[in-house]
This record gives C-alpha cells, structure tokens and sequence, in this order.
C-alpha cells in the first residue's frame, strides 16, 4: 500500500520501519530535513520536506494516490488539518494523532467530521494497557486477545518455582489450569517451545489463557497475585493523567508526584479524588516521605527515560514487594533495558505503532480472514495475531496436528463464538472462529499464511 | 568497514556481468562468429567467480553505510571493466589488454573515446560488446542490481547515491527497487522508441541497434568509421533528439508519466538545460553558416555537435575541430557542462552549474546590501547549505583533477588542445575532443601511463568522484 507519514518524530519514524520492513511504500513529511535525512539512511523510504498541512507538499508526496495518511506530528490540530486535506485530495484512509485530553470526548465528533479512520492517542493506550497489567500484577506484560475475554501474560519463572525443569506436556498436571505457553525468551534467544520443552529459571515466558485460568495458574504456583490497591505514579503527564482517571475508576488509591506546580493544580483540578504531591520523585528522600513503602504499584511516568529506569531500579531493589512499572520511550539499548531489573516496561510509542500496524494490516485485507488483533513481544522479533477465520478458509476442518504449519508458529487459542478454546491437535479451526497465533515470522496477514508452503511473510 | 559485504556485492555485479556476456555471444550466434565462444568462456569464468565471491564471503552483518558503498561502486566499476576488458584481448581484437581495458572502461563510463583506428573490421559480436557497454554503464550496473537485490532497510541508498549523476539523488518512489525498476523500464522504452525509429529510416538491424544502446547509455561508440557523417539528414536527427532526451533527468519522464505536469514546467535545471542547447546550437550555427549551405544545414550540423557534447556522447556528423575557433571553444566549455543530473549523461551536470550561480547571486547581492537576506532558491525551494557545500567542494575537486591530469598528460608534448581536450573529453566522459583526439581521431597514440590517467579520470567523472577518491586515499583502508 501507498502510505504517507507526516511528522517524523519518534512514532512516525518507528511507524516507518515498521510499515516499511512489512513491504509498504512509505513516504515520509516532515518540516525539518534533519531528521528526513536520517530516516531515509536506515529506512527503504521516500521523504519531503515540507508542512505536511499543505496542499503542495502533499501532492508532492503522492498524496492524492496514497491509500492511507498517518499524521504525527507534535501538534494535534496540524495532524487533524493533515487528515482534512489528504480527505480533500483523495486519500482513502487517514489516521490522526489526537492526544490532547481536552478533546477528548469531542473525538468521536470530530472523526465523523473529517472522515477520520482512526484517531489514535498513544498515553491513553499505554494508560490501559498499564491499567490493565495492574489486575494481574504477577505478569511483566499483558495483552488481550477476544475482545478481552483471553490474556496474553509474559512473566518471570523464579528460581524456586515448582516449574523449573518441567517440560511443557507437564504444565497441566502441576499447575491444574489451562495455559498454553506460547514463546519463551531465555537470554537473547527466543523459543516458540514444544511439548518437550524444558522451562529454566530466569525464563521470560508468555503464555495465552482466559483471564480466570491466569489467576489459576499464578495462584497454583504460589506466584503473588494480591490485587493492587494503590498506586503511586511518580511524574504527571499525560499518561499518569489517564493512569489515574482509569484506577480511580476502579476504585484505587492514587497518588501522584510532580514537581511542576502548575501542573500539579491541572491534576488536582481534574482527578479531585487523587492525592497530588509537590515535588520531586527522583528524590529518595521525598519517595520516602511520601510513604512509598505503603503502596502496592509504583508507576516511574517521569518525560525523562534515565529518571525512569533509576526510580524503577531503586523502587525493586529496596521494595521487592511493590509491583513496579517503569515507561521507557526509547527503543535503543533494548538489550540493557531488558536485562534490568524494572518490573514491567511500558513504550508508549511502540503500543501506538502497534496499534496503527493492526489498523494497517486489517485495511489491508477486507476482504476474507483477517488480522483483528496484533502484538509485538519480545522488542518486535515475536507477533501475536488474531485472525478472523472466513468461511472458505483452506485450514477449516482439519486436526492441528494434521495441519502443516510454518516452522516457529503455534496456534495460542481458539475463540468460537464467545468460547476459549486453548487447542490441542485434536481440535479444528472451524468458519467464524478467530484464532490467536504466535509467531517469529512477521508480516502474516491472512489466516491461511500460518501453512508453511504460503507467503507473503518475512523470518 | 565491512569488507565480507563488498566483496558480497561484487560478487553479485560479477554474477550480472556474466550474464550480459551472454546478448554478444548471442550476437555472434547470429552472424555465425567463433569469438562468439570467447564471450560464453568469459561469462562461465566471471559466473563462478562471482558465484565463489558470494558464497565465500557470506556476510554475517550485511549491513553498509555511506563509506561501504561508495567502495563498493568503485570497486564494482572497476572489476566490471578490467572483466568486460577480456573478450577483446581474448579474442584478438585488441590485442594489447591496456588498449581493451582503455576501451572497456570508456565503454562503461559511456565516454566512447576509442584507442582504434577503424572498426568497421571487427566482429559483430565485439562491436556489439562495445556499444552494449554503454548502455550499462549509462543507467548503472548497481542500480540495475538494486533491481534485483533486495538490501537491509534504505541502505541501498547508499549504492544509489555513489552511482547516479547529480548533487542529490532523490528516489522517484518510496522503494528503491521500485525505483530501479522505474528507471530501467523507462530506459528500456526509450532505447526501443529509438530503435524502431532508426529502423524507420532505413537503417540495417544491427547498426540501428548498436546505435540506438549507444545513444541511450550516452556513450559514442559507433560501428561506423565515420561514425554519422554518412547517414541521412533523418537518422542524424533521430540521433539529435534522442541524444537530447537521454541527457535529461529521468525523474522527468516519471513526472511525465505520473501526469504531473506543473512539475515539469517548473524544473530549473530542465529550462536551463533548453535553453542552453538552443542558444549555443544558434550562435553555433551562425558561426559555422559560411561552411555550409544556409542557417538550416549550419543549424542541423551545430545542434547535433552541441547535443553530442552536452549530452556527452560523442557521435559525430561534422568533425567540429575544424569550425572558427569559437565555435571551438563553445563546444569545450559546453563538454564541462554536460547533461542534467539523474540522466545517463556525464559531465559537471546543469543543476550544479545553477546552484553554483545561483549561490554567486545572492553572495553579490550581500556585497551590495550587507544586510540584505537573500536565500538561494531551486525549483521554488531553498537550496540548503550542505548542497550548496557540497557543489563547491565538488567544483573545487573537478578542476583540481583535471589540472593534474592535465599536467600527467602534458609529458606526451602534445599540442595544448590535445593535451586539455583529451582530459576534458575523458573526464566528462564525451570521448572526441580537439586536435589529435578530434572526432576523426582516435586514443591510439598515448603512452600506457597516459592510458592509465585517461582511464581514472572516465571512472572518476562517471562515478563523480568520490567514489574513486575515497578508494584511493590512505584514510579509508586504515582501521577505525
């Protein structure tokens, strides 16, 4: 597909990559050359320079032929006059980013009034999904699948879990729950494990199951899942501001640290049931204080990625207790980030180019199976998908076992009209299904991609 | 550096090479030609070492940047013709390897200067050989690669950059191998276009085609001795335009194409190209008007000279050397120019000519109001700094290498048009200049040194220096 990225920031350009290694033809807008000159060096991508708002700069850049327009700039109503006139000049679809909360509520108004596809609000989504790994603090990581009904988690086996040595074909008999562990990251290697598979200490693992079988599974294994009460976000942007709208919701104490006063009277004025404290949260002193020893979450939200990770650090190390989320929105240095001890690490600009990947791909497949719902795991190099099945699709019908499927790809879970079904080879894919699927290889965006003899998807 | 990858890409260029090996050896399959064997020995020798290059290589980290890929152009181009060199030495054409090398590389660098006397006496299959090198070399082996290979993210850019003609290369469409699809399509339509109209005139098969690569690649070599002087006033202007239409940036016809038509009127370096080829075939035309009957023939004569300079290809219907000296001395300075950038043409090219005056525009305003903000634009936009530092530079670097090569060339004391010309024609890749090298004259006569230089300053012009610089200076090959 022909698609136009304005603004060449950090989500335009992870955007970018992205879109780009799945085989679109991107041209990149942006006002300064700088950055262009850069993208265009790592990236197989066509860019102008120029005010993406522009009539002429859009022409330029193909607009008029494009299927789709993502505008990311830094300024919400340039993004949404991008939309206006890519509608204008023929673009079929357009995607904003809208992340001022102030235009909230209107959202839906205005995407009627500029045909907008998609407005896309990347600390909203990091805040839910934030939100969401709070219910079950035990997972680094957690993502829905089924409209919600079914969970991808990714924890870390301890050392003194009864699951260490057990192969996989073992886990329903020690843990009398059913999961079906999906990938397993050990050190920089990644596995999508078969039954013999031997879990280690240390394992990073992800696993699919319905919301109660994952509380099951950490409850057998003794793991923590005390529910989370309170929490303390330290820094109040964006994220912290939709974080604490939603737990508030959910009935949570919260409290925020921010050190910019003017701020601190926006927060208070609009989440009156938070505490908001004054002051500094990279302070150890001020943390104390503020009884950070009480809380069960402790959310580093600060604009500054090296706070970030130092609070994250910190708050581990002296309260292993607390469940830690630390928002990290650089994607260099993965390795080291990774292998830090932060609890769980939330990208806010990885969860809104995802976001806009799934958007993509079920755009680009109307027609027969499509991709309802895609995660990157593991740093991109592991996506899960949900497909929807259609009814002529060539895997209907046939035992898993039998089917033959890609190398590295396993089937997570299969819902049928509102039923969870985590699949053994005796089960079949049936028309109307939509399936989870686990895999290395990416760009898959038809169901029947997951057989080894089709394309188009790139190891 | 990267040295597994280079050798990776060479190894690629050699397996594509040997494939081209194969439309001479089909030639000669047609004409019945023994040396037609000598081409398929040549293709299996560069097919397996080309293959043994990529497989022992086997890049681990196939990554490049900048630096890799101008090296690898270099190296490329240079493989490339001391290979494409062997079937003229192998098969006793020409027999000395430096005169076949000589020739290879003028081949490439679609200069078209000749170190033979006549040609009409060669094989079919080597003066098809000749001629097919130019239309290689004219749109690039690695952008024909580019084609094929698919490279790690935009790092092909690199090898795009280092290979095509002009100041900024921009990609017609996001993927690169779109775009080098894009470019060899349209190559391809005009080369046919030409054909067929050669065809329509009368002209016999193989000649119409040997012309017509030619032509295309903007190179000069022609199966005839006389090169065009003796076909008819229709086929020299056939020539004339499409000389023309090859020396134009080839964004152009995408433009064209894509029915973007505002695009095409307000292009600078377009306009000035126009202009430039009409006001000097007049003013030539009128200088040359006593030698032949009337403005009309001067007009036809002089257009074609300036079209075969500007677009640096080098046919010739008149022997220029012998017009008024400033007609001369026009067709001189117009070989520096050259053709536009993003064309198959050589040169210094018209946009750098623009942004160069267009720099001394604003710079003279300043001096007569200091305070005055006067940015230098370009096709309606501002032409940034580090173009604009990039072109001196470059203009620095151009005369600088030709002043040397000049002083190199001046130990075969020659006559001063000799020595210039011939270092001009080579550098801009032209091939015919004045005095010895006139369009009736031929390379024969220089030392093997001087071949040498000649040979480095067609590589150097074609590739616009860098590439070719980078290789040869110390810097480079130390580690870190």
């Amino acid at each position: 597909m022909q698609i136009v990225i304005v603004g060449d920031g950090k989500v335009g350009s992870t955007l970018a990559e992205q879109l780009s290694r799945e085989g679109h033809a991107i041209t990149m807008i942006d006002r300064s050359g700088v950055p262009l000159q850069k993208t265009v060096e790592d990236l197989d991508i066509l860019s102008v320079q120029g005010n993406g708002a522009s009539y002429s700069t859009q022409i330029e850049a193909g607009v008029d032929e494009a299927d789709l327009l993502i505008a990311v700039t830094a300024s919400d109503e340039l993004n949404l006059l991008c939309c206006l006139i890519a509608k204008k000049i023929g673009a079929k679809h357009t995607i904003a980013r809208v992340r001022n909360p102030e235009y909230d509520g209107e959202l839906s108004l205005i995407s009627e009034e500029l045909g907008l596809s998609l407005s896309v609000n990347p600390e909203q989504i990091c805040a839910t999904e934030i939100a969401r790994i709070l219910r079950t603090p035990t997972a680094i990581k957690t993502d829905t699948f089924a409209g919600g009904k079914v969970e991808l988690l990714k924890f870390q086996l301890p050392p003194d879990s009864p699951l260490v040595g057990k192969a996989l074909m073992e886990l329903p008999s020690v843990t009398r729950s059913k999961v079906l562990v999906c990938a397993v990251e050990r050190g920089d290697a990644i596995h999508i494990p078969s039954g013999s598979f031997r879990l280690a200490a240390g394992d990073r693992i992800s696993f699919v199951a319905s919301l109660r079988n994952a509380q099951l599974f950490f409850r057998q294994l003794r793991l923590n899942t005390g529910r989370v009460r309170s929490a303390l976000l330290i820094g109040g942007g964006r994220i912290a501001f939709y974080l604490a709208r939603q737990l508030i919701d959910a009935g949570l104490d919260v409290k925020i640290i921010e050190s910019d006063y003017g701020r601190c009277e926006f927060l208070s004025e609009h989440l009156p049931k938070a505490t908001v404290l004054h002051g500094d949260g990279t302070s150890e002193a001020f943390l104390l204080e503020s009884g950070v020893e009480h809380f069960d979450a402790v959310a580093a939200l600060t604009g500054i990625d090296e706070e970030n990770v130092l609070i994250g650090m910190y708050i581990r190390k002296t309260f292993p207790k607390i469940k830690v989320i630390t928002k990290v929105n650089r994607s260099s240095f993965q390795v080291i980030i990774d292998a830090m001890d932060l609890g769980s690490i939330f990208n806010p600009l990885q969860s809104a180019s995802n976001l806009i990947c799934r958007y993509v791909r079920s755009m680009q497949n109307t027609v027969g199976s499509k991709v309802e719902t895609l995660y990157k795991l593991v740093d991109g190099k592991v996506e899960a998908l949900e497909f929807n099945v259609a009814d002529n699709s060539e895997v209907c019908g046939i035992p898993l076992q039998q089917l033959p499927l890609r190398d590295h790809l396993l089937i997570g879970c299969i819902n049928r009209a509102g039923r969870i079904i985590i699949p053994s080879g005796q089960d079949t894919i049936e028309p109307g299904d939509s399936v989870v699927v686990v895999t290395t290889a990416t760009g898959l965006d038809d169901i029947r991609n997951i057989l080894s003899h089709r394309g188009p998807a790139h190891e | 550096m990267n040295k597994r990858m280079i050798f990776y890409i060479i190894g690629a260029i050699l397996l594509i090479e040997a494939a081209l090996l194969l439309a001479p050896a089909a030639v000669a399959l047609v004409y019945a030609e023994k040396n037609g064997l000598v081409f398929l020995y040549v293709a299996l020798g560069a097919a397996l070492a080309g293959f043994g290059a990529m497989r022992l290589s086997r890049p681990r980290n196939r990554s490049i940047y900048a630096k890799e890929g101008l090296i690898v152009v270099a190296l490329s181009w240079i493989v490339l013709s001391l290979v494409g060199a062997l079937p003229f030495s192998l098969t006793g054409q020409i027999p000395d390897y430096l005169d076949a090398v000589f020739e290879t590389v003028s081949g490439f660098t679609t200069t078209g200067a000749s170190i033979l006397r006549e040609v009409e006496s060669l094989d079919h299959c080597t003066l098809f050989w000749r001629c097919f090198t130019h239309w290689i070399g004219g749109m690039g082996i690695l952008v024909f690669m580019m084609g094929i290979l698919r490279l790690n993210g935009g790092q092909g850019i690199h090898l795009l950059r280092a290979e095509s003609p002009g100041p900024a290369v921009a990609k017609m469409v996001p993927r690169m191998t779109d775009s080098s699809k894009i470019l060899y399509a349209i190559y391809l339509v005009l080369t046919v276009l030409q054909f067929l109209l050669y065809l329509v005139g009368g002209m016999p098969v193989f000649e119409a085609l040997c012309h017509a690569v030619a032509t295309a690649g903007t190179g000069g070599f022609s199966v005839k001795n006389d090169s065009f002087a003796s076909y008819s006033p229709y086929l020299q202007t056939v020539t004339t335009v499409f000389m023309g239409l090859f020396g134009v940036n080839f964004s152009i016809y995408f433009f064209l194409l894509r029915k973007k038509f505002d695009l095409v009127v307000k292009n600078t370096e377009l306009r000035w190209y126009i202009i430039l080829i009409l006001a000097s075939s007049a003013a030539i035309a009128l200088n040359v008007m006593h030698m032949y009957g009337g403005f009309g023939e001067a007009f036809h004569h002089s257009s074609f000279s300036v079209l075969t300079v500007m677009s640096t290809t080098g046919f010739g219907t008149a022997d220029f050397s012998r017009w008024p000296e400033f007609s001369r001395v026009l067709l001189v300075l117009l070989m520096c120019v050259g053709a536009c950038a993003g064309s198959t043409g050589g040169g210094f090219k018209v946009s750098r000519i623009v942004i160069l005056y267009r720099t001394i525009q604003s710079d003279v305003r300043k001096l007569l109001h200091p305070n005055a903000v006067k940015v230098a634009r370009l096709d309606g936009k501002k032409i940034d700094d580090e173009t604009i530092r990039s072109v001196s530079t470059y203009f620095i670097l151009y005369a600088l290498i030709m002043l040397i090569s000049v002083i190199l060339i001046s130990l075969e004391n020659f006559d001063a048009s000799t020595t210039v010309t011939s270092v001009v024609a080579a550098f801009n890749n032209i091939g015919p200049g004045l005095g010895l090298v006139c369009p009736s004259g031929n390379y024969s006569m220089f030392s093997p040194l001087s071949k040498i230089v000649l040979c480095l300053d067609m590589l150097f012009g074609r590739l616009e220096i860098d590439p070719m610089l980078l290789l040869v200076i110390p810097v480079t090959w130390r580690k870190r």
